[in-house]
């Protein structure tokens, strides 16, 4: 992993990266941390592949097997979720 | 040559070179003559350790950098497009099993790939599905502990010698991903015949009929084998098959050099003639500037960068693109000589074309880069 490990970020500093992240992707001014990226029809189907390695890079942690679940990658919330028990299981 | 290869990487490049030189391209018009590999040769690239080139050391593998790995598809490339194309789908079975699979299956398959016991292939395409894979038409069925695969899965490169499959199926509309072992009842291989280039490279169609695989056989979760497994895949073949097409366009470009130094018409060698030169600086340039997107892609893979996806799309596109140019001009060039069994260049021709639609044909590629592109571009 080339990403630098972030065990003090707060919740609020990773979703508003991941928020900038997906915005990049999705053409629209916002994005609410509860809608779902998936369901707005904006992302190829190679951005699912591009979100695991931004989260990877970005917060410096593994996204394995068992993470694998869409619902992990759907929103804000849950991929901050994700980072946070990641993160904490480091 | 690249600027900025370190002094390893160059050494490296010089000992695939090597080889390529002396165990592939002499042989490399028979072998698509008799539209096959010699068990010899997969034997040869096992212990040089190539099957295992992009495998983690600590599962018996070489695991070079990108990079460098990049380099090794070029060489071979280079010499012979079916090599490369087998070094190309053992290599995405591996990966996306160190990408996505278990321990278990890590611990299991891992160090046997990497030293070439077993050859893996990749079954996603079907007689109905090419470009839209996400749409296969293969079951899979649970049964007790099992999944039941039922199914067609054609165009397999190397299907006709591996041992190990990698197939994609639906189970209750999920994408799935398995491994299949060829002995597996109800798994059969037949081979493909005739194919217009990459003639080596021992195509099968895979027909499953009620083929039993144990549930520790599923590669990544349910739902996820065409968005995480198959694109992890994918990503890794689009990547090798770039720098294949950049050994296509460089062995164009040896053929035609050479031809152009040594044929005299009108008087003069075709070198001095301006519109010869016209073609050469083409595919000159542009081999260059497919090497450098190459590169570009390789070091974004090297640092797990996301836009390394979008690089390495836009790195396929083209390298792929300019080699069936380059190719197409190096029969030009020689004339009636370019188009006949006594030059290589009609096999680089052939071949060239198959590169513009494996992987995501050039049209795909198309679609998805301008979707990038889009991306990038919208404030």
């Amino acid at each position: 992993m080339s990403g630098t490990p972030h065990s003090t970020l707060g919740a609020d500093e990773i979703r508003a990266r991941v928020t900038t992240f997906l915005l990049r992707h999705i053409r629209r001014p916002e994005l609410r941390d509860d809608e779902n990226i998936f369901a707005l029809g904006f992302v190829n189907s190679l951005f699912a592949m591009q979100l695991v390695m931004f989260v990877e890079q970005e917060f410096g942690v593994a996204v394995e097997n068992d993470d694998l679940e869409i619902d992990n990658f759907s929103t804000v919330a849950a991929i901050a979720a994700l980072v946070e028990r990641k993160t904490a299981a480091r | 040559m690249i600027a900025g290869l370190t002094a390893q990487q160059r050494e490296s490049r010089a000992a695939f070179r090597r080889f390529a030189d002396e165990a592939i391209a002499p042989r490399a018009d028979d072998f698509d003559r008799e539209e096959r590999l010699p068990p010899e040769l997969v034997a040869r690239l096992a212990r040089e350790g190539y099957l295992g080139a992009n495998v983690p050391p600590e599962y018996g593998g070489l695991g070079l950098d990108a990079l460098t790995y990049g380099l090794l598809h070029e060489e071979v490339g280079r010499a012979c497009s079916s090599v490369r194309s087998l070094l190309t789908v053992h290599a995405m079975t591996a990966h996306a099993l160190q990408r996505w699979g278990t321990r278990e299956q890590k611990t299991k398959w891992l160090p046997r790939l990497a030293s070439g016991e077993t050859v893996a292939a990749f079954g996603l395409t079907e007689p109905e599905v090419g470009s839209d894979a996400r749409s296969v038409a293969a079951t899979a069925t649970v049964e007790g502990g099992s999944f039941v695969l039922d199914g067609r899965k054609k165009w397999v490169t190397f299907g006709q010698g591996a041992s190990l499959f990698l197939v994609f199926a639906k189970s209750d509309g999920r994408d799935c991903a398995f491994l299949v072992e060829r002995e597996t009842p109800g798994l059969s291989v037949r081979p493909i015949h005739g194919m217009l280039g990459v003639r080596a490279s021992m195509l099968a169609e895979l027909h499953l009929e009620g083929c039993r695989v144990p549930r520790e056989n599923l590669v990544g979760r349910e739902g996820a084998g065409f968005s995480y497994v198959a694109s992890t895949a994918l990503d890794l073949g689009r990547y090798t098959v770039a720098w294949g097409c950049v050994g296509i366009g460089q062995a164009c470009l040896e053929a035609s050099f050479e031809y152009a130094a040594e044929r005299k018409q009108f008087g003069v060698f075709l070198r001095e003639h301006q519109l010869i030169q016209r073609m050469l600086t083409d595919m000159l340039a542009q081999v260059r500037a497919a090497r450098l997107l190459c590169h570009q892609a390789g070091a974004l893979r090297e640092a797990g960068d996301p836009q390394s996806v979008t690089e390495t799309s836009i790195a396929k596109y083209f390298a792929s693109t300019v080699a069936a140019r380059a190719a197409a001009d190096a029969v030009q060039i020689q004339g009636a000589r370019g188009c006949s069994a006594e030059s290589p260049v009609q096999r680089y021709l052939r071949d060239a074309k198959i590169m513009e639609i494996i992987e995501g044909s050039t049209q795909m590629q198309q679609i998805t880069i301008a979707q990038s592109g889009y991306q990038e571009h919208a404030l």
